[in-house]
């Protein structure tokens, strides 16, 4: 797909997948806010302008930039972008979460829904599937990128680290891995719940590139993603530690791990989306 | 009594480790990792002749399932190997999501399993391992018999599309199945024809099941033998098949006897016929260290243990055949 839009663009596209994920929890009085509000800029950095992808979907993506999801919950923006960059019909976020969906609570291949390569949702697994297939990428001789996005919370999983080890040490230097660093998690902060420590030492020490960025700012979000591609093949994989809000976008949200995983009620959805003006059409919610 | 003999003892995981680099030069696409325990799963020939399919991912066996499952993603056809408790138990969560319910064509080859890994004890003895794999939907397990078997069928895993668990062992074992057998998964492979009683063994229990065998014919049981090599899918066909006529049933598996191959045949009989069972497995327990001989005593899976759970449900079967001839 043709990653030639403007910054300016990509904006509004987040502002409109920022409607979906409020509505699609809505819908199902059910679902993660926070954490999907606060990765949709980089979700759509990634599916509108930084990755090369198809949305003609083949699950060993040859030739393109992967992306993995290892904190599934934040799912609504998984499947709003998706949708919204044509792996299936926009009209199938109504059914987030119904029965008979493809749209499962977290996302899973199990159903066959375009775009998602592994199922996610019991946290700390991603890094190392990314692994896999980063590693997968160089035997077949393909260049390409592969992309993971965990939690901060999800860190506290001892896998991580058994993949944060692995990877510098095994030189896979084609692996993009950010952490929403937005400091909550669900009975609290990260501070309270389990101190992250400095993050960015510690995965510097595990022989990691850092970066960081503003994960709510766009601007900075497409120039820190294309700046860590060119960090690649050097040896060394790339973390990006990701400063964002949990609930970034809809003021009530914001900033607080009460919103990790409760739906809006009828009142503070419209209130939201008051906030949130539609840039591209809504999908429809059967009545 | 159909003859068996054996010329060579050897261990399973020989027969993987064969396997292995047989099924590597047969497809590019075969991969390996290994979580720092590669002597053990005799897989220096494949890492010697392809060293760039190996993975070496350290005492890390969540994170070495997680690769696994990326590397299919790219059509690389993994093979994990590791300890079998260390195959299961340890990363359950990693294998059910990652690999099972996300339909990737894992091979997870498990060593040292049940008790005859011997003096280690229980904490590496698992007991529970084919329950565990053969819950989980879309996962296969295979459980060879001797060298031979698991050779054949760590080929024929490598050709079949979806996630596969195989177990094998450490001890040294007869081999008495063909070096160039074709592997079916799936198949029971038929021991011995007879008449009296069925056994369905699995794992290196088809070797005492021929040992029972022989000394039945000597008491005139005419046991039919047959190696269930495939716990999931169950060849449900030649179970019932062998039960139509022989009206009962032992089963034989070194695992505890709830959830293994047993409870499997058990589930097949409630079903559709109803027989006598009884189970040689070990009794609802952890293992203990000791030789794998003096284990098998034990914990009564061995010849002898096999004997007597033919005569104890023969005479269930004649209970049940005179209090039906009674009521006519
Ligand atoms: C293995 C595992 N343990 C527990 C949970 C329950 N759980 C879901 S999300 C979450 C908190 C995750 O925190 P973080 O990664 O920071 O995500 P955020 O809340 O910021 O979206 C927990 C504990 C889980 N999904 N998986
Ligand atoms: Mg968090």
């Amino acid at each position: 797909m043709s990653q030639e839009r403007s910054i300016e663009e990509i904006k509004g596209i987040a502002v409109q997948v920022r409607r979906d994920i409020v509505r699609m929890v809505h819908a199902c009085q059910s679902g993660h806010p926070g954490g999907s509000l606060g990765c949709a800029d980089f979700l759509v950095a990634l599916y509108f302008k930084v990755m090369k992808h198809n949305p003609q979907f083949n699950m060993d993506g040859t030739g393109e930039d992967l992306f993995f999801l290892s904190n599934g919950h934040i799912s609504p923006v998984f499947y709003s972008v998706l949708a919204r960059s044509g792996y299936f019909n926009v009209s199938e976020l109504a059914t987030f979460r119904k029965i008979n969906s493809r749209l499962q609570g977290h996302p899973t291949t199990h159903e066959g829904l375009p775009g998602v390569r592994i199922a996610s949702g019991s946290l700390g697994q991603g890094i190392s599937v990314a692994i896999g297939a980063a590693q997968a990428k160089k035997l077949n001789g393909d260049d390409r990128f592969v992309f993971v996005l965990t939690g901060d919370g999800e860190l506290d999983e001892g896998q991580i680290w058994e993949a944060a080890l692995y990877a510098p040490g095994k030189k896979v230097d084609n692996l993009i891995w950010t952490v929403d660093y937005n400091g909550q998690q669900i009975d609290g902060s990260t501070d309270k719940v389990m101190p992250l420590g400095d993050l960015r030492a510690k995965v510097e020490a595990f022989g990691w590139q850092a970066l960081e960025m503003n994960g709510n700012n766009m601007d900075e979000v497409v120039e820190t993603l294309e700046k860590a591609k060119g960090m690649c093949g050097q040896g060394k994989p790339v973390c990006i530690l990701m400063h964002t809000g949990m609930g970034y976008g809809v003021d009530f949200m914001m900033g607080s791990h009460k919103w990790h995983g409760v739906a809006p009620n009828d009142e503070q959805l419209a209130q939201a989306l008051e906030q949130l003006h539609s840039t591209l059409e809504d999908y429809e919610i059967a009545k | 009594m159909k003859k068996y003999t054996f010329t060579e003892k050897k261990d399973t995981r020989s027969g993987f480790g064969a396997g292995l680099l047989e099924a590597g030069r047969r497809n590019p696409n075969v991969v390996a990792l290994c979580a720092d325990l590669v002597g053990s799963l005799k897989m220096d020939a494949f890492i010697k002749e392809f060293p760039e399919r190996f993975f070496q991912v350290g005492i890390a066996e969540a994170n070495m399932m997680g690769i696994a499952a990326g590397l299919t993603i790219g059509g690389k056809v993994p093979f994990t190997g590791t300890f079998a408790n260390f195959s299961t138990g340890r990363v359950y969560d990693q294998i059910r999501q990652s690999i099972a319910y996300s339909d990737k064509n894992v091979k997870i080859c498990a060593s040292h399993a049940g008790l005859t890994l011997g003096e280690d004890g229980a904490t590496h003895q698992i007991l529970e391992d084919l329950g565990m794999m053969k819950m989980l939907p879309g996962m296969t397990v295979i459980n060879p018999c001797d060298f031979n078997q698991t050779k054949a069928a760590t080929i024929a895993i490598a050709e079949h599309h979806g996630p596969v668990y195989l177990r094998f062992g450490r001890p040294v074992v007869p081999i008495f199945t063909a070096d160039d057998q074709k592997f079916e998964i799936g198949k029971a492979w038929m021991v011995n024809e007879g008449a009296d009683v069925s056994i369905f063994a699995t794992g290196h229990l088809v070797w005492e099941a021929i040992l029972a065998g022989e000394q039945l014919a000597e008491m005139g049981i005419d046991a039919e033998i047959i190696n269930i090599h495939t716990i999931k899918p169950l060849d449900v066909e030649a179970v019932l098949k062998s039960v139509a006529k022989t009206r009962c049933v032992v089963s034989a598996e070194e695992h505890n006897r709830l959830g293994g191959l047993g409870d499997s045949i058990a589930q097949v009989l409630v079903q559709h016929d109803p027989v006598p069972q009884e189970y040689v497995a070990v009794n609802d327990s952890f293992g203990e260290s000791g030789t794998p001989a003096q284990l098998m005593t034990k914990y009564g899976l061995d010849a002898a243990h096999i004997v007597q759970a033919v005569q104890k449900v023969m005479q269930r079967k004649n209970a049940v055949g005179k209090a039906s001839l009674a009521s006519l």
